[in-house]
């Protein structure tokens, strides 16, 4: 995966920044998922925790959504 | 009936005439933590059934209520975020909106978090289906600052949109006035919805050309055709089914040139709700600090979090063992010893196996249900608690890390937990997994979580043979059957579902105050349930027990069960257990604890401390200890079993699970009776 200047992984998102979502390489299904519970290119996010390992918890289109460690790490940010 | 929206028609004449005999269906729909069950169960109270949806393991909610002086029906649908099939759940709501017609769906939202709940209602739009929105939670939107526009928001969504607060019963009058509007026709809604990106509309409406002369009667073409683009998997694969092949391979070549198209739907649909919430809400009061965030810098963080969940944990096992303990004595000394003392007295005349059948068999198989029960139903009220509050999302979160050791995620903790109260709620519970590999391992580990029933069988031999130390010899048999759990849970993941990962996504709720109606219906429906499934099967397998223990002679030491023991002696030989402590494992299979009962019966007393005294006397601590693993550890129960079938579908993981099961007990039987004897026990 390539990442440019500006961008990094959701996962290595600190808690209390803000980001915006660019892209996705997950598969269909979790594209899906994470689109219906408001993920989408262009979304902002905060991160609420993330303790460096295990899951992560962030706010998204006013609501809370835990991560998986591996799913955020296929979410593609940039900084807001 | 007037309904003075400013986007809908009102219409003073009722053009509609419904059949009398005609029922009107009205269908529920909503995303998950919106208050959707709550509103269901304002309206329908008692008058509502659980039951599947046809051919799935998805829960099905049905209910009646009296509208306006006619009884109408009304359908929970699935909570779902959105309408594109990721499971079954969304299949099955939109299947029910396109195929059943309901008169009038009602999209349950949320004032406090309408941003995404709008979601739904965008793609329900989409189904060019009679709707209302119920705006619900507006007093959670009030504490967090924030203010809903209701007029702009119909006039944006041409829907009628009534503010309720579904748990303090707020509003509910007026939505179900605007509900019998659009039953009658007085009420027309004309749905707005968000339009595809301009990027996209030409692929759309190429697709659309394409498929129009296939699409089934009853599905909206536009719909169908935005489904294909989203790359939906049910309908895409119904409609390969119905093009003829060239057609196919056009839509095919569409589609592989545009796989983004799926984001931009999606995404058009956010746009288009931000817009709807930019004229609709205000926030007067930023940036204040919620109740939610300030809990859940305990309840989530990674050390505290597990210090609070273990906590919670401790005090429903000290509730239910302190509450439910002396009722259950009661019952079982009191209750059922005076039912068997009165049948006995009303069957004096009868034959001896008769009287026999009724009062061990059938009374005593009634028993073991009945004494359970209240353990069951405080297990039950506590789960339920923790489940309206919010909270067990927090723990599936804090337990997510740990559960990866078995390839699971934090959402499998849920039904395990409640394998502690009864193994049977928890193999229905798996429900609540996304995956099915992952829910499969989770109903295959499931029986190594020690239900109360098995803990009452510890709590009552232990003590016989280790006294003060029996404390320490049950908490070392919990401790040593999770950590089977886990081995196991690793094992199977490795090996059979070779690590197969399904993706931790989960909403994290607001808080909010239990509701007394929701617990007490979950605990009810959750009890009946349990009757339903474990009672009639554990009633059956005593009933057979008894027979076993009564033929040919009438004499337990002479029974084909007593036969029985003895060839499983050799077995349990291994492990220190003769044939009486074999046959009550044999009975164990009816429900965990007719083992004390077996016993009691073996050794000719009923009386239990007369029972321990005999025990004590007969037995070396080495075999209790391991007779205390196997009883824990031995295949499941009836009930059990009878859950296992329902939800995987077939007997083959069944058997499976026996055999994993019986295979654990002896290797654990034998390994802790060996080490226990080289110790000197």
């Amino acid at each position: 995966m390539q990442l440019n200047n500006n961008e990094m992984i959701l996962s290595e998102v600190k808690a209390g920044d803000d980001v915006v979502i660019r892209s996705f390489c997950g598969g269909v299904r979790m594209n899906h998922r994470l689109a219906s519970l408001g993920f989408t290119p262009g979304a902002r996010l905060r991160m609420v925790q993330n303790f460096m390992h295990g899951p992560l918890i962030v706010f998204v289109r006013g609501t809370r959504v835990a991560l998986g460690r591996g799913e955020a790490a296929r979410i593609i940010v940039n900084r807001g | 009936m007037l309904y003075l929206g400013e986007n809908h028609i009102v219409e003073e004449n009722q053009p509609a005439v419904i059949a009398s005999d005609m029922i009107p269906l009205i269908a529920l729909a909503g995303q998950p933590n919106m208050g959707k069950s709550t509103l269901f169960n304002l309206l329908t109270g008692l008058n509502q059934h659980v039951g599947n949806w046809p051919g799935k393991t998805v829960e099905r909610r049905d209910g009646h209520f009296t509208l306006n002086g006619r009884t109408v029906r009304l359908v929970d649908l699935p909570g779902t975020y959105s309408l594109t099939a990721n499971s079954p759940e969304e299949v099955i709501a939109r299947e029910f909106i396109l195929s059943e017609r309901p008169a009038v769906t009602i999209a349950v939202v949320s004032a406090a978090n309408l941003e995404r709940s709008l979601y739904l209602v965008a793609e329900m739009a989409a189904l060019d289906a009679p709707m209302i929105v119920a705006l619900n939670m507006l007093d959670v939107a009030d504490q967090e600052g924030i203010v809903v526009d209701v007029a702009a928001l119909e006039a944006e969504l041409g829907l009628p949109v009534l503010p309720i607060i579904a748990s303090k019963a707020v509003g509910v009058r007026k939505l179900l006035d605007v509900v019998d509007g659009v039953i009658d026709g007085t009420i027309l809604t004309h749905p707005q919805s968000p339009r595809i990106r301009d990027d996209h509309v030409d692929v759309l409406s190429a697709i659309e050309e394409l498929v129009a002369a296939y699409v089934p009667a009853g599905y909206p073409v536009d719909w169908v055709s935005l489904k294909i683009l989203e790359g939906d998997s049910d309908i895409t694969g119904r409609m390969q089914a119905a093009l003829p092949a060239d057609t196919w391979k056009a839509v095919h070549n569409i589609l592989a040139r545009h796989d983004d198209a799926f984001l931009a739907v999606a995404s058009a649909r956010y746009e288009w709700i931000g817009r709807i919430i930019q004229r609709v809400i205000s926030h007067p009061k930023v940036g204040q600090i919620g109740w939610t965030e300030r809990i859940d810098r305990w309840a989530t963080h990674p050390i505290w979090g597990l210090v609070l969940l273990a906590s919670i944990l401790g005090f429903v096992f000290w509730v239910v063992f302190s509450i439910s303990a002396p009722v259950q004595q009661w019952l079982d000394g009191v209750a059922i010893a005076a039912l068997a003392d009165w049948t006995a007295g009303a069957l004096s005349s009868a034959p001896v196996w008769l009287r026999g059948a009724v009062i061990d068999g059938f009374i005593g198989g009634v028993g073991s249900v009945i004494t359970f029960l209240p353990v069951l139903v405080i297990f039950f009220a506590a789960f339920a608690i923790l489940e309206d509050v919010g909270y067990m999302a927090r723990a599936a979160y804090v337990m997510d890390n740990f559960m990866h050791v078995m390839g699971l995620h934090g959402k499998s903790f849920l039904p395990l937990f409640l394998g502690f109260g009864c193994n049977v709620p928890a193999i229905m519970g798996t429900r609540v997994i996304d995956s099915w590999p992952a829910r499969l391992l989770t109903i295959l580990i499931a029986p190594l979580v020690p239900c109360t029933a098995r803990m009452a069988v510890v709590a009552f031999i232990a003590p016989a043979f280790f006294g003060r130390k029996a404390f320490w010899v049950t908490w070392g048999i919990v401790l040593m059957s999770l950590f089977i759990l886990v081995l196991l849970g690793a094992l199977l993941n490795r090996t059979v579902f070779k690590g197969q990962r399904s993706s931790f996504i989960m909403e994290i709720p607001l808080y909010h105050v239990p509701n007394a109606r929701t617990i007490g219906l979950l605990v009810w429906q959750r009890t009946i349930s349990f009757i339903k499934k474990a009672g009639t099967s554990i009633l059956a397998i005593s009933m057979v027990v008894w027979v076993l223990s009564y033929l040919p002679g009438g004499d337990l030491n002479s029974s084909y069960l007593s036969r029985l023991g003895h060839v499983f002696e050799p077995i349990g030989s291994w492990m220190g257990l003769d044939w009486r402590l074999s046959i009550a494992l044999l009975t164990s299979f009816a429900a965990k604890e007719n083992i004390i009962a077996t016993l009691g019966v073996l050794f000719g007393g009923t009386a239990e401390s007369g029972l321990s005294v005999a025990l004590a006397s007969a037995y070396s601590p080495a075999s209790a200890l391991a007779f205390l693993v196997v009883a824990v550890l031995f295949i499941p129960c009836a009930g059990t079993v009878a859950a296992m079938r329902q939800e995987t579908g077939s007997w083959r993981w069944v058997l499976i699970s026996i055999g994993l099961m019986l295979l654990i007990s002896i290797i654990f039987g034998v390994m802790v009776f060996h080490i226990a004897r080289s110790i000197g026990l």
